[in-house]
């Protein structure tokens, strides 16, 4: 009896760890692929000969596809929309969230419905494309940014986080006469800090993410994000061999087995687009924990 | 007390300033009030254009009114009502199998628990929430240099372990298109899923599991009778939620998996109304589809919450 359960024990903990570690590498395994095909020659990897690890090991890649007509623009658009997108909601949102919790405001919880009703509604795709083209929305860098400004699921959150600061604090600071302003900067931003690096975290991620909203209203390629050249160069071969055939000119007499190929391209342009989210993910998991734990407990 | 201390309160608390507090409040919020009007509101009024014959290029006043022919469309025209049908059985379909596979989770977070080696346990729980923070179009380019036909690993190794002749095109075919792309969720969300689950097991009264154990329950009588239970209340809400979003199955996902032939199966609502109104110009087609959506959307948000209001006697918005 005792020997069965301590056997049954045994083969319950082999499945379990067995699981898991195949579950994880499942996980991890697609990113070290694109890796190691990235900086294995460029000729190996594009006849599928890099598989676990990676062979004849070079770093030219990144500096070439780099180069490439319209990548260098796209990374600065991605990044110019991650950043001031960011700085800009999380701003917006921390304010705003501080407002609702004055109870003094007009008509405040009229207003407060007002905006996150549109956590449940949206009017759709298109009649939301027609409104954005009336608005001037369509090949613009700010159709990146204004929509996302006021996250309704954001002002949620520091409401809810604000309300549970003493009021105190506060209202020693009005009793000195300091304006909502001031005590938002001076006293409210210090003490959100943890709450607006979550906001912060979560809003990044989704800039740099984001790519429906390019296929929908740019047609400028000065406008595209990273997400979308990728997605142009995984689709479109024509206009990807055309860009191989303009690479080799430009960037001179390279070692031949190393010289660009469809394959190389497109897993230094993904890796490209990883990378931030593989350097930031580490140092910030923790936040985007905190994230979804707040959100469960507000719903 | 207040009062005597602030006697102005209620008008202005600073001297010079003619705007009582309760306005100064709201105009310190409109420019983000104006914002969520322009691109959460404004959008309403383009369900208008469902009524007329748009074209893109022509003023509204300029096009023909149509009334509701594009809705009777939709049930009168045999070939648009075919087409709808399509979209709305991928549509169900994908949004079931979701539903199907949301008890994963919830046994990915039991048997996560149940590993006691600390530091295993965080490395597969931070590893396996990495996909959940990469974009489709990521996860979409990483299925193209996997499976690809002549250089992607998945053919490599199928072919040396003798399982396949020669190459095949794993993303363009159509035989289990709802599988693979209900598997694609699970791949990118089953870790990230989890974390609410593992969170609540954690704030389980450990006090049950230990006079469980006196009472000589086994390791899956505990989970049965005292996990399980735990964890109904957090998987009822998210259940209910996935039911207010029955038939908002996003976008992205299938417009980067899509391709000329898995295309009968893939077509979700969002992905149909994008293909008629912005690649074949239906507009006004597109639109009525658009909003009828919507409007369904909110009918069962409100299912979901009555519902919820019944059974635990508390709203989900």
């Amino acid at each position: 009896m005792h020997t069965q359960r301590r056997l049954g024990d045994w083969l319950f903990h082999i499945c379990n760890y067995g699981f898991f570690t195949l579950f994880t590498l499942l996980c991890l395994f697609p990113f070290y692929y694109l890796f190691i095909n990235t900086i294995s020659s460029n000729d190996l990897s594009a006849r599928g000969l890099v598989t676990l690890y990676p062979k004849m090991i070079h770093f030219d890649n990144y500096i070439q596809v780099l180069q490439l007509k319209g990548l260098a623009q796209a990374a600065l658009v991605s990044g110019g929309r991650t950043i001031i997108g960011t700085l800009l909601t999380v701003a917006a949102s921390a304010f705003l969230g501080y407002l609702f919790t004055k109870h003094k405001m007009w008509a405040r919880s009229f207003w407060y419905r007002f905006v996150i009703i549109t956590m449940y509604f949206n009017a759709g795709i298109i009649p939301w494309y027609i409104i954005m083209m009336k608005l001037n929305m369509t090949n613009n860098f700010w159709a990146y940014i204004l929509p996302a400004v006021v996250s309704p699921f954001y002002v949620i959150l520091v409401k809810t986080f604000v309300e549970s600061i003493p009021d105190v604090l506060e209202e020693s600071a009005e009793m000195d006469g300091a304006g909502y302003i001031v005590i938002f900067s001076k006293i409210i931003m210090p003490l959100i800090t943890p709450i607006a690096a979550t906001i912060a975290i979560f809003s990044a991620v989704s800039q740099w993410n984001s790519f429906i909203d390019t296929v929908f209203l740019m047609t400028n390629s000065k406008l595209f994000t990273l997400q979308f050249v990728l997605y142009k160069y995984l689709n479109e071969s024509t206009s990807l061999a055309a860009i191989i055939r303009n690479s080799q000119g430009a960037v001179g007499n390279i070692d031949l087995t190393n010289k660009q190929t469809a394959t190389s391209i497109r897993t230094t342009v993904s890796m490209i687009v990883i990378l931030p989210i593989l350097f930031v993910y580490p140092f910030f998991q923790r936040y985007f924990v905190k994230g979804i734990m707040i959100g469960a407990v507000k719903g | 007390m207040k009062a005597a201390i602030r006697p102005q309160s209620s008008m202005s608390r600073r001297s010079g300033s003619l705007i009582p507090d309760k306005f100064r409040l709201f105009l310190f919020a409109s420019p983000f009030l104006v914002l969520i009007l322009l691109f959460s509101y404004f959008p309403l009024y383009g369900w208008l254009y469902s009524f007329y014959n748009y074209r893109p290029g022509f003023p509204l006043s300029e096009t023909p009114f149509v009334g509701l022919q594009w809705f009777k469309a939709i049930f009168s025209n045999p070939t648009q009502t075919q087409e709808v049908m399509r979209v709305m059985r991928n549509t169900l379909a994908m949004s079931t199998l979701g539903i199907l596979t949301s008890v994963f989770p919830v046994i990915f977070a039991i048997m996560l628990t149940e590993i006691r080696t600390t530091w295993y346990k965080k490395t597969v729980q931070v590893l396996t929430t990495l996909p959940n923070f990469i974009s489709w179009v990521l996860v979409y380019s990483i299925a193209f240099m996997m499976f690809s036909v002549d250089s992607g690993v998945v053919n490599k190794w199928m072919i040396a372990l003798g399982f396949q002749e020669m190459g095949i095109n794993y993303l363009a075919q159509d035989d289990h298109t709802w599988l693979a792309m209900t598997l694609w969720g699970l791949w990118k969300g089953l870790g990230w899923g989890a974390i609410m689950y593992i969170a609540a097991i954690s704030s389980i009264d450990q006090e049950q599991y230990d006079a469980a154990k006196v009472d000589g329950a086994g390791r899956f009588r505990m989970i049965w009778h005292i996990t399980v239970p735990g964890l109904m209340p957090t998987y009822f809400v998210l259940l209910l939620l996935s039911i207010a979003n029955f038939i908002n199955n996003g976008m992205e996902q299938f417009f980067v998996f899509q391709n000329a032939i898995n295309k009968d199966h893939i077509e979700v609502l969002d992905l149909y109304v994008y293909n008629t109104g912005m690649l074949g110009f239906n507009f006004s087609f597109a639109t009525a589809i658009s909003m009828l959506k919507s409007i369904i959307s909110i009918v069962l948000l409100f299912f979901a919450n009555q519902l919820s209001k019944i059974v635990r006697g508390e709203s989900i918005i």
